[in-house]
C-alpha cells in the first residue's frame, strides 16, 4: 500500500487491507487445493463424463448366455480388418472349465473363432462356462495413461481410441492393459483394440460382436441414460468387472462372473 | 563495486536460450492442429476412427429387400438372431447385390457351432443337440428350416 | 510387405498353460533389456564421480574425469536402443513435443534431457573450460578451432574466472546427484508403475534399479579405469581399486540386501500372482535369476570382495580379482535386467501361463542390434578420451 492511500483514513486503509489479504490468501488457497486437486486427477485419470450432449458407453456381457459360438470374434476380425492368425484379438472367447479335482482348465484355441470342444469329460467336470473378452473401455484406463504421446485416449463417448497416425508403436500401453486387450497390428505397426466399432456406433450401428451375437449375450448402452436397458439391467443384476482391485474403472460388466476368471 | 558476473554464466544463458528457443520454434511447426482440443490427443483423430468402412450391414438393410424372411424369422426361436450371423458380413451384397453374393452355410458342423452339445452352455441358454447321436448321416436343413427351426419340412 | 508369421506360430507351441491370445508375441525384447542396463551405468559412473568430488575422496581423483566421459559417452547411446524398438521410430519426436503429463515414458524425455544438458555437459564443460582454452591455443588447423567451439567463446582464463568454473562445477555436481539418482529410479519407475505386472509393480523397483545401477556403474569405471591404464602403459594405482572396490562391496550389499527384502515381502504376501511368479522364478528364470544374477553376479563378487577387505594377497592377484569382480558384477546386472524386462513379460497376466522368447540375431530388435547399442558407447568413450584427455588436463592447485 502506498503513502498516499493513507490519506484516505486509517481505518479505512486496514479493513482494506484485510480485505485484500484475505482475498489474496482465499485465491492462494484456492489455487493451491485446485491445483493439487487438477494434479491428482492427471494422475489417477478419473475421467468424468463432460459432454452430457454426447451418450457414455457401457458394456455388459451376460456368462450365461454365452454358448461359445465364435461370432463374435470372427465378425470382429471380418469387421476390423484384423489379420486371421491366431495372434491378433480384438476380442476372444475362452472356456473355463472348473474340474472336480479343483483344477482349471482355460482355453480359448483360436480365440474361439473355430468353437470349442469340450475336452474334459462331463463327468469330471465341476463346472465349465464361456467368457467372451474385450477391451473394457476403462474409464481410468491404465494404457491411456502410459501412452508417452497421446496417441490413445478416451473419446468423449468413453471409448477408448487408438491414433493410428500418431501411435509411435513403443508398446508400453500393451503392458499396461492388465486384460490383454492390446496388440501391435503387424502390418500397421501401430497398437491396435477394440474401438467398440466406433465407426459403426457413429452411423447408428451396433458393433460387429453384438450384432451377430446370437443369444444377445452382449449389450452396449449409455450409461448416463437411466432408463437404457444397459443401466436397467445393472440395476437388476449383480454385475463384475474384471480385476476391480486395479481400480481401472472398467466399463464391461460381466453378469454371473465366477472367481476363476482373471 | 560493481557485482561480478563470471563470463560463463551469459554465455551459457544464451546457449541454453538459444535451445530453448529453437525447441519451442520446433515444437510449435510441429504439434498437429487439431492436438488438445478435447483432451491430450489429436481431435482429428475421433474422426479417423470413424472413417472404416463397415462389412457388416446391419439386419435392418437386410429386410429392405428380404421383408419375406423377416416375416418368416420373426414366428419362430431365431427371430432374435441377425441375419449377418449366419450369412456373414453383408455390407458388399448390400451395395451391389448382382455381383456380391452372401454366405449360404450348411451341414452339421455350421449349426453344431451353436447347437452342439458342451458342458459350458447353460440349457436355457441354447437348445443343445448330442450330434453323434441325433440323425446320424444327415443334414440338419433337411428336415429344419433355418429361418423358421421348428416348421419341420417332411 | 507381408509379414511372417512362423516364428509366432513357434511361440505358440512352446507356449505353456493358457495365456491370452494377443500374448503370444513378447512386446519389449532385448534392446529394452540394453536400455536400463546402459541407463543404469550412467547413473552409476555419475554417482561415483560426484562422490570424489563432494565429499572430497582424493584418492578417487584420477578415475573422475574417466567416470564422467563414461557417463556421457553411454548417455548419448542411452536413448537408443528405445528409439530403434519402436516400430515408427520416426515419430520418436512426438515424446518431446506432445508429452503426456501422466505417461512415465514421456516425462522420461524431459528428465533425460535435464540429466544431458543441465548436469553431465555442464558439469564436464566447467570441469574441461580452462584446459580446452589453453588446447585451443597450442593447436592449430581443425583442432584449435574444434576446442575454440567447445569453450563457446568463454576464452578468459583469470584465477577469477577459472575458480568460478570450479564453483559452479561444484553446485552442478550437488544438482547432479539427486539428479542422477532420480534419472535411474526413474527408470525403475516406467516399469515398477505398471500396475497391470504383479512382476513389475512394486514400490522398491526405482530403489533396486536406482542400487544396481550404481553397482553397476562402479564396476564399469572400475574395468574402465584399468583399460585405460594398461593402454597407457601406466600402473594401476592399487588404492584406487581398493578404494572402489570399498565402495563396490557396500553398495553391492545394499543392493542385494533390497532385492532380498522385495521378494521376502512378495513371498510373504503371496499375493493372487504368487504361485504364477514362483513357477516363473523356479522355471524360465532360474539360470538368469539364480545363477547369473545370484550367484555369478552377486554372492561371489560380495565373498570376494569382503575376503578383499582382510586379506592382502599379491598387487597382481588383487588387480585380477578386481578385473574379474567388475565384469561378473556387470553380468549379473545384465541378468537382472533381463529377470525384469523379460521375466515380466514369460507370464500371462491371465496368471494361467507362459509363453516363450527367443532371441532373434538379427533385426531392429535382435542381439546384433544391442551389441551394436552396447559397443558404441565404447568408441565414443575412446574419442572423447582423445578429444578430452584427462591426462593433458591443465593442473590446478586445490
Amino acid at each position: 500500500m502506498s503513502q498516499s492511500t493513507s490519506t484516505m483514513g486509517n481505518e479505512k486503509v486496514v479493513s482494506s487491507r484485510r480485505k485484500f489479504l484475505k482475498t489474496a490468501a482465499t485465491i492462494a488457497g484456492a489455487t493451491i487445493g485446485y491445483s493439487w486437486l487438477k494434479s491428482s486427477q492427471v494422475l489417477l485419470h478419473a475421467a468424468e463424463p463432460k459432454n452430457e450432449s454426447l451418450p457414455w458407453y457401457g458394456i455388459v456381457i451376460d456368462i450365461q448366455k454365452c454358448i461359445g459360438c465364435g461370432n463374435c470374434a470372427k465378425a470382429c476380425k471380418n469387421e476390423n480388418d484384423v489379420p486371421k492368425e491366431p495372434f491378433f484379438f480384438r476380442t476372444w472367447i475362452e472356456q473355463y472349465t472348473v474340474k472336480n479335482d479343483g483344477s482349471v482348465d482355460i482355453v480359448s484355441p483360436n480365440g474361439g473363432i473355430d468353437g470349442f470342444e469340450q475336452r474334459v469329460p462331463t463327468e469330471d467336470i465341476f463346472k465349465s462356462f464361456f467368457v467372451p473378452k474385450m477391451c473394457n473401455h476403462c474409464s481410468k484406463s491404465p494404457c491411456t495413461q502410459v501412452c508417452p504421446v497421446g496417441a490413445t485416449y478416451e473419446s468423449p463417448e468413453g471409448v477408448v481410441l487408438i491414433d493410428e497416425k500418431y501411435c509411435i508403436g513403443c508398446r508400453y500401453c500393451v503392458q499396461a492393459c492388465p486384460y490383454g486387450c492390446r496388440f501391435i497390428h503387424p502390418v500397421k505397426k501401430v497398437a491396435n483394440k477394440c474401438t467398440l466399432c466406433y465407426h459403426r456406433l457413429k452411423k447408428g450401428l451396433a458393433p460387429a460382436c453384438m450384432e451377430v451375437c446370437p443369444t444377445g449375450a452382449r449389450m452396449y448402452g449409455n450409461l448416463r441414460d437411466k432408463n437404457s436397458e444397459i443401466v436397467k439391467f445393472l440395476k437388476e443384476h449383480t454385475t463384475q468387472v474384471l480385476r476391480p482391485h486395479l481400480n481401472t474403472g472398467s466399463k464391461l460388466y460381466y453378469n454371473a462372473l465366477s472367481s476363476e476368471v482373471r | 563495486m560493481k557485482f561480478y558476473v563470471p563470463p560463463q554464466i551469459p554465455r551459457l544463458a544464451l546457449a541454453f536460450g538459444l535451445f530453448i528457443t529453437l525447441f519451442l520454434v520446433l515444437r510449435h511447426f510441429l504439434v498437429p492442429d487439431t492436438f488438445g482440443k478435447y483432451g491430450h490427443y489429436r481431435a482429428a483423430s475421433l474422426i479417423d476412427n470413424t472413417l472404416p468402412e463397415i462389412h457388416y450391414a446391419g439386419q435392418q438393410a437386410c429386410f429392405v429387400c428380404h421383408q419375406d424372411i423377416e416375416d418368416k424369422k420373426a414366428q419362430d426361436v431365431h427371430s432374435d438372431i441377425h441375419c449377418e450371423t449366419c450369412h456373414g458380413p453383408g455390407e458388399k451384397h448390400v451395395v451391389n447385390s448382382k455381383v456380391e453374393k452372401i454366405l449360404k452355410p450348411t451341414g452339421r458342423e455350421f449349426c453344431g457351432s451353436c447347437h452342439a452339445l458342451n458342458a459350458a452352455k447353460l440349457k436355457s441358454a441354447i437348445f443343445q443337440i448330442d450330434l453323434y447321436k441325433h440323425n446320424i448321416g444327415k443334414n440338419c436343413i433337411e428336415c429344419h428350416n433355418p429361418h423358421q427351426p421348428w416348421e419341420m419340412k417332411k | 510387405m507381408e509379414p511372417h508369421y512362423q516364428h509366432l506360430y513357434d511361440i505358440l507351441a512352446h507356449s505353456q498353460g493358457y495365456i491370452f491370445p494377443n500374448e503370444i508375441d513378447l512386446q519389449w525384447g532385448i534392446l529394452i533389456v540394453v536400455y536400463p542396463f546402459i541407463t543404469g551405468l550412467v547413473a552409476g559412473a555419475f554417482i561415483l564421480a560426484s562422490l570424489e568430488r563432494v565429499f572430497k575422496v582424493k584418492i578417487l581423483k584420477p578415475t573422475y574425469q574417466i567416470a564422467l566421459l563414461t557417463a556421457l559417452s553411454f548417455l548419448l547411446v542411452a536413448t537408443m536402443p528405445l528409439i530403434s524398438h519402436l516400430s515408427q521410430p520416426q515419430r520418436a519426436y512426438e515424446i518431446m513435443i506432445t508429452p503426456h503429463s501422466s505417461s512415465a515414458m514421456a516425462i522420461f524425455g524431459f528428465v533425460y534431457l535435464w540429466y544431458l544438458m543441465v548436469v553431465l555437459l555442464l558439469e564436464i564443460w566447467f570441469d574441461y573450460r580452462h584446459s580446452m582454452v589453453v588446447w585451443a591455443n597450442e593447436k592449430s588447423g581443425i583442432m584449435r578451432w574444434v576446442y575454440k567451439i567447445l569453450t563457446l567463446g568463454v576464452n578468459d582464463i583469470s584465477p577469477r574466472t577459472v575458480k568460478w568454473d570450479r564453483k559452479l562445477g561444484y553446485i552442478i555436481t550437488v544438482v547432479g546427484i539427486p539428479s542422477a539418482f532420480i534419472l535411474h529410479g526413474y527408470v525403475g519407475f516406467i516399469f515398477g508403475s505398471i500396475k497391470a505386472n504383479p512382476w513389475w509393480s512394486t514400490p522398491l523397483m526405482p530403489i533396486i534399479f536406482l542400487f544396481s545401477a550404481m553397482v553397476s556403474g562402479i564396476s564399469l569405471v572400475l574395468l574402465v579405469y584399468m583399460i585405460i591404464s594398461y593402454f597407457r602403459k601406466q600402473i594401476i594405482d592399487l588404492n584406487v581399486l581398493d578404494s572402489i572396490g570399498k565402495y563396490l562391496f557396500f553398495v553391492l550389499i545394499l543392493d542385494f540386501t533390497l532385492e532380498g527384502l522385495d521378494q521376502i515381502q512378495r513371498i510373504y504376501e503371496a499375493g493372487e500372482s504368487f504361485e504364477i511368479l514362483k513357477l516363473l522364478v523356479s522355471s524360465k528364470l532360474y539360470l538368469t535369476l539364480f545363477v547369473s544374477q545370484g550367484l555369478i553376479g552377486t554372492i561371489i563378487p560380495l565373498v570376494t570382495l569382503a575376503f578383499l577387505q582382510f586379506y592382502k594377497h599379491q598387487i597382481k592377484v588383487r588387480k585380477t580379482m578386481y578385473f574379474i569382480i567388475g565384469i561378473l558384477v556387470l553380468i549379473g546386472v545384465y541378468s537382472m535386467r533381463w529377470n525384469v524386462v523379460i521375466g515380466g513379460q514369460l507370464f500371462s497376466k491371465s496368471f494361467a501361463g507362459f509363453t516363450s522368447f527367443k532371441v532373434g540375431l538379427i533385426g531392429l530388435d535382435g542381439t546384433l542390434m544391442a551389441i551394436f547399442w552396447l559397443i558404441l558407447p565404447i568408441g565414443i568413450l575412446a574419442f572423447l578420451l582423445w578429444l578430452l584427455p584427462p591426462w593433458k588436463m591443465v593442473k590446478e592447485e586445490d
